[in-house]
């Protein structure tokens, strides 16, 4: 179950060096503070949750219900709106604001976020087949293979992998390893690659269940 | 955005500015194996190219070791740098003075 939060922006990739002089691939994460928006309690909503908004948004371009949405939590106009679930609601009140001092240096976290669209795409970069053989008269280089019988069933199964839209789906990674974490300019800093484009809008998570 | 991203590298502030051509003595800390504290070890040559930017930025150096070209790279900013000293400013006319290679006398 999804964990206490915070939302940001993928800035790009960097090398970070550890203690021990290594240089790691990192990604540096600016998530200025999310605020919460709406608190969620199972006896009224089925569930607990908080729901936080991040980044800035006219006026203007809001429908008339979610300015009241905003309105009656007293926020300013938000860009994103996400839901995190957490196990004491009673906690949090409208307003309330979250940053980067929820994590620490070291800690391990769950990230989510948007892949890069790749448009139309083979099997073999879609679900990683094989294909065939690339020279010696091969007529066979990035094709799929069979896709069933005839005999058989005389049909194609439900769920056949085949070539398509790839990319521009959310993905989740756990155990990002936290690198650094710098609450004056609200950055965070995380081993690896995290999902998405520079400028994607992240989901960052506490590992287990409770904040 | 990129600012941001910038703020985040480790930049060592103490590195020297130093060219392609310099003559330099790179002190690097080393951590044997057995030993806590490893002992500092000067690699002294000629600066053969600089490349990147940021925390990423290298540098290569050429000495003749007994004899015998030896070329290093290193990161620039790494922690286990300790020091950067210019013996002597080169005078060369290009980026990546390759050519030193083909000489014998490269300091």
């Amino acid at each position: 179950m999804s964990a206490l939060g915070i939302l940001g922006r993928k800035l790009g990739m960097i090398q970070f060096f550890d203690e021990e002089g290594r240089a790691l691939a990192a990604t540096v994460i600016e998530a200025s503070p999310s605020v919460v928006v709406q608190v969620k309690r199972a006896e009224r909503d089925g569930y607990n949750a908080i729901q936080l908004g991040w980044g800035e948004q006219k006026e203007s371009r809001l429908t008339k219900p979610l300015a009241g949405h905003f309105k009656r939590a007293e926020v300013a106009p938000r860009r994103v709106l996400r839901e995190f679930r957490v196990p004491d609601p009673e906690q949090f009140k409208p307003g309330q604001e979250l940053g980067v001092e929820l994590f620490a240096a070291g800690e391990e976290i769950v990230v989510s976020g948007r892949s890069r669209g790749k448009g139309f795409q083979g099997v073999m970069k879609r679900h990683g087949f094989a294909g065939g053989p690339k020279s010696h008269g091969s007529n066979f280089r990035r094709r799929p293979g069979s896709i069933g019988t005839i005999r058989g069933t005389g049909r194609v199964f439900k769920g056949q992998r085949m070539a398509g839209r790839t990319g521009n789906e959310r993905i989740t990674i756990k155990g990002i390893k936290v690198l650094k974490v710098d609450p004056e300019r609200r950055l965070i800093v995380v081993r690896g690659a995290v999902p998405g484009a520079k400028g994607g809008v992240l989901e960052l998570r506490k590992a287990h269940g409770e904040g | 955005m990129d600012e941001l991203l910038n703020a985040a590298q480790q930049v060592q502030d103490e590195r020297p500015p130093f060219r392609p051509g310099d003559l330099i003595r790179v002190h690097e800390r080393l951590t044997e194996a057995g030993r806590r504290e490893g002992r500092v070890q000067v690699f002294e040559g000629v600066v053969l190219k600089k490349s990147g930017r940021g925390s990423s930025a290298m540098f290569t150096v050429r000495k003749i070791s007994s004899g015998i070209g030896v070329e290093r790279t290193f990161p620039l900013h790494s922690p286990k740098i300790a020091k950067i000293e210019v013996v002597k400013e080169g005078r060369v006319r290009r980026a990546r003075p390759y050519y030193l290679r083909r000489r014998r006398d490269v300091h």
